[in-house]
């Protein structure tokens, strides 16, 4: 079960560096972020990576496994031919801190653009009352473990600094739907996501739904609904207000 | 030498999971500036881990919840032993601190009346545990970093500032506390990326570093569980309790190898789940203890009633305390009934359709099938103890977090007491609200009650610094990576599970050597995001950490909750009036014995009297 795996991994900072090639044991079960630790405990003690739950839970490990975007522990090795070369290299859209760990803060500032939940005025703690089909739809969006993978992946940015400013990336434009799906939030955001958060960047091509690891359909339920919104009250006001006094009874 | 990057804050929180998150929320609504460090990503703290739910007596589920039953089952399920104050603050203030949750934005998931739905877990009388499928800490967390956002956004509006008054340092390690005198002055660490140092400076500083569990091999926890809290309160002069209690959850994955340890969450068994050994037997009827058999059933039929009738049934003993449930799985694989890779079953398949599986459990479906092709909805789970949670921490007061270093507080998994010597699942999260926002709020009053701002003398920054690099001067040592994985062996194997003398007694020979070894240990490359040197450092706080486990596991002769003695079988009335307290002068580690403050009379008339005889010794009975 144990074999010779053979591995290419880009070493280097900001300023510059390359792939290296190592060939590392392999053993039955084992996911790509184990690879990563024993070339640390054998190899390359000094290789940056970053990881926490090696669980898939918390969302630290993402990279590019032979230029896919993936969780570096949720990857198996049994995916892949013992003759294959396996190339990890670190996330492409934000900038490279050193090895696999890039420098993720974009999505941080992006967080705080997006307007928090704001809570009904006359309802006390515990007076909250929901019903479960209503919650579902945000619940879904709150599934996210903020990998950033599909920041990564969105072709909006990808390529793209330019854009960066202007576009809030998938995961905060689902952040938005989110929160104006949350059925007692009391804030508008239809207006916002188009005009603050770039939703019209968003050309629905569902590349961020494929790569996201909690499988959220994040174009499908999120990005087209809020877009449906957006075209709604354009065209026609009173439905959005018909929509919005519905959610809240 | 490159100048110090230096901060000064009211605050300082070291720790960014629930309780770290839930102090900083209180300290800068109090007015006062906060300072938030964390090991990883903000958002990314263990908390995040956490499946089950969050336990809080809001009476959802059954009316007849309350927090006098919840304080029972607290004080039950750590065999007594627990800090009584803290358990009773805990069981009152855990719906309104849930509750809150909702108002900065959480969604539980709900009853058919559209509140918070509540789940059953072990050692909990009634469906108790709030929660967002088998997800709850991602949602605990996310909710309270979004409640800090929103505080930022907040004072963005009013000062244009985001960080005016909140500030959040991440991928930043803590390895010193500053002390002025008795009193705590700040901190210093060093950020991972570029490896440089920092001073903060401030009168208060809260520790919410969470667990130790990486000391051990088979753990459910992640790296940042490196004891790091618990050693800089033991090196700042704090004292930590009740250190020998570990619990081992008694549900961790077994196979393949690389996923060893990882939780198979509680939920599993409280949505009705069992355990059967190789003959196909549900084992754990064999093992309800003397105290509980007026609790649980002793038979198939009435346990499986009890999932649809809870007033007329006995609870399934699936359900028991989780240190119950580990000895008995430990007991079957040493009797030769083990799974193939050495747990036993855990099936759900047969027992919920294979849609409620996935809805309900969904991460675990997840999880089995990406980590080890099992489809949980037709197969069953193999499943073994792992080390999972400390009960031991800081010694601090029950009402403001506060320990016996003015200044210093501790809140979350770092601090002791609250679980006696063992917890009870869905406990943990309840606990970092209640007493994460408790010490929030004791420091807040620390800081404004406080007379001259205490001044970190430079000669701490020299030593700190010299301490961190110490690794890279020396060539030739040992591999940090080495030292863990025999750090971790010798504490599966010697301070484990089942414990005995002899082998504790060989426990802290090999750590004695190890701390030798740690001396020398050599880290190649540069300060920028070095695991390796990251790992050096976290050893030093390992080791510290793990001799008090052995020490004080070596001293309690009895058996109690997340301490078993194979040596010394029974529970001792006269152990559960004792504290073993650990406290550090240089480099060596003490631990005493200190008597337990007698529980208050009205709240043992909470309990019958044929109940605590079981726990009790006659003279407090009398
Ligand atoms: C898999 C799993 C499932 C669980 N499920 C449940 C459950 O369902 N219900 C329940 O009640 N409990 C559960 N628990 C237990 C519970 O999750 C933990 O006890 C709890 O989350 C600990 O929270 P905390 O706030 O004390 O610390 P953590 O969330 O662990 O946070 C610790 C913080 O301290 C920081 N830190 C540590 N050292 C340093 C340092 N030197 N410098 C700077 N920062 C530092 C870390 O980076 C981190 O931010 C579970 C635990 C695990 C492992
Ligand atoms: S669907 Fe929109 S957000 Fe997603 S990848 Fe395509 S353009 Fe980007
Ligand atoms: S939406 Fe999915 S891919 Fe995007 S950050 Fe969240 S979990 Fe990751
Ligand atoms: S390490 Fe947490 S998701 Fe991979």
């Amino acid at each position: 079960m144990t074999y010779q795996g053979r591995f290419r991994v880009w070493r280097g900072d900001d300023a510059g560096g390359a792939l290296e090639d190592f060939t590392v044991e392999v053993n039955e079960g084992e996911v790509v972020l184990d690879i990563i630790h024993r070339l640390q405990a054998t190899q390359a003690p000094d290789l940056a990576v970053r990881w926490n739950c090696k669980a898939g839970k918390c969302g630290s490990c993402s990279a590019e496994i032979n230029g896919r975007p993936r969780l570096l522990c949720m990857t198996r090795m049994s995916i892949f031919e013992e003759s294959e070369t396996i190339t990890v290299t670190p996330m492409r859209t934000f900038p490279i801190i050193r090895d696999l760990v890039t420098d993720v803060s974009f999505n941080y500032t992006k967080a705080r653009e997006v307007p928090s939940f704001a809570p009904p005025a006359d309802l006390a703690p515990g007076e909250y009352r929901m019903q479960q089909v209503d919650v579902e739809r945000s619940q879904e969006f709150r599934k996210c473990i903020e990998c950033f993978l599909c920041q990564n992946t969105c072709h909006v940015v990808r390529d793209h600094e330019e854009n960066k400013e202007a576009f809030a990336g998938p995961r905060f434009l689902m952040r938005v739907a989110e929160l104006e799906m949350h059925p007692l939030d009391t804030a508008d955001r239809v207006d916002q996501a188009q005009d603050e958060h770039g939703l019209g960047y968003c050309n629905i091509t569902k590349c961020c739904s494929e790569v996201c690891p909690e499988h959220i359909h994040i174009t499908d339920n999120a990005l087209i609904p809020m877009k449906e919104r957006v075209a709604d009250r354009k065209y026609d006001p009173i439905v959005w207000l018909g929509n919005k006094l519905f959610k809240r009874s | 030498m490159p100048e110090l990057e230096r901060h000064s804050f009211d605050v300082l929180v070291i720790g960014a999971g629930g309780a770290g998150l839930r102090a900083a929320i209180e300290a800068r609504e109090h007015g006062l500036r906060t300072a938030v460090l964390c090991k990883s990503l903000f958002g990314k703290a263990h908390t995040v881990m956490a499946e089950g739910g969050i336990a809080a007596a809001m009476g959802n589920a059954n009316e007849s919840d309350n927090w006098q039953v919840h304080f029972r089952d607290t004080m039950r399920g750590g065999k007594f032993l627990n800090n009584w104050r803290m358990a009773e603050l805990h069981a009152q203030e855990a719906p309104q601190r849930v509750w809150e949750l909702e108002t900065y934005g959480a969604l539980f998931d709900r009853t058919k009346d559209g509140r918070i739905s509540q789940r059953n877990f072990g050692g909990h009388e009634y469906p108790r545990l709030a929660h967002v499928g088998d997800r709850t800490g991602l949602e605990l967390i996310r909710t309270l970093q979004q409640k800090i956002v929103s505080l930022q956004q907040d004072d963005f509006k009013e000062l244009g500032d985001y960080e005016a008054r909140l500030r959040v340092f991440q991928e930043f390690t803590v390895t010193e506390l500053a002390k002025d005198g008795d009193r705590i002055a700040g901190a210093f660490g060093y950020w991972r990326e570029s490896g440089r140092f920092v001073l903060f400076e401030a009168p208060a500083v809260i520790l919410a570093t969470g667990g130790i569990g990486k000391s051990f091999k088979v753990t459910s926890n992640s790296w940042e569980y490196t004891g790091d809290g618990h050693a800089l309160a033991l090196r700042a002069g704090a004292s930590l309790i009740n250190m020998e209690f570990i619990q081992f959850h008694p549900t961790g994955m077994v196979w393949p190898p690389s996923v060893k340890g990882i939780l198979v969450t509680e939920s599993v068994r409280g949505d009705g789940g069992v355990l059967r050994n190789s003959d196909g037997k549900r084992f754990m009827f064999d093992y309800i203890p003397e105290v509980f058999k007026d609790k649980y059933a002793d038979n198939e039929e009435e346990a499986d009633r009890w999932y649809t009738d809870q007033a007329g049934n006995r609870r399934p003993p699936e359900l028991l305390p989780r240190d119950e449930v580990a000895r008995a799985i430990n007991s079957e694989v040493k009797a030769g009934r083990g799974s193939p890779h050495g747990g036993v079953f855990l099936d759900v398949s047969t027992r919920l359709p294979a849609e409620e599986i996935r809805r309900r459990l969904p991460s675990m479906h997840h999880q089995f099938k990406e980590l080890a092709d099992v489809d949980i909805t037709a197969q069953p789970m193999e499943v073994g103890p792992t080390c999972h949670y400390v009960m031991g921490g800081v010694e601090v007061d029950p009402d403001t977090g506060s320990s016996s270093v003015p200044g210093l507080f501790a809140a979350g998994e770092v601090s002791g007491g609250m679980h006696g010597s063992n917890r009870l699942g869905g406990n943990s999260l309840s606990d970092l609200l209640v007493f994460g926002r408790r010490a929030g709020a004791g420091a807040a009053e620390y800081v404004r009650a406080m007379g001259e701002r205490p001044v970190v003398p430079e000669d701490t920054v020299t030593e700190a610094r010299a301490t961190a690099l110490r690794p890279f001067q020396r060539e030739g040592g040992e591999n940090p990576y080495t030292l863990h994985m025999e750090l971790q062996q010798a504490m599966n194997d010697l301070v484990g599970i089942i414990r005995r003398a002899g082998e504790m007694e060989e426990a802290l020979r090999r750590l004695e050597k190890l701390k030798q070894r740690a001396g020398s240990l050599t880290v190649e490359g540069h300060q920028q995001f070095n695991p390796g040197w990251h790992l050096a450092l976290d050893l030093r706080n390992m080791l510290l950490v793990s001799e008090c486990v052995a020490k004080a596991a070596l001293l309690r002769t009895e058996s109690r909750g997340g301490h078993t003695r194979d040596d010394h079988p029974s529970m001792e009335a006269e152990w559960r009036r004792k504290l073993l307290v650990c406290t550090v002068a240089g480099d060596v580690v003490s631990v005493e014995e200190k008597p337990q403050i007698p529980i208050r009379r009205d709240l043992l008339d909470l309990f019958d009297r044929t109940e605590l005889e079981k726990y009790l010794t006659a003279e407090e009975l009398s």
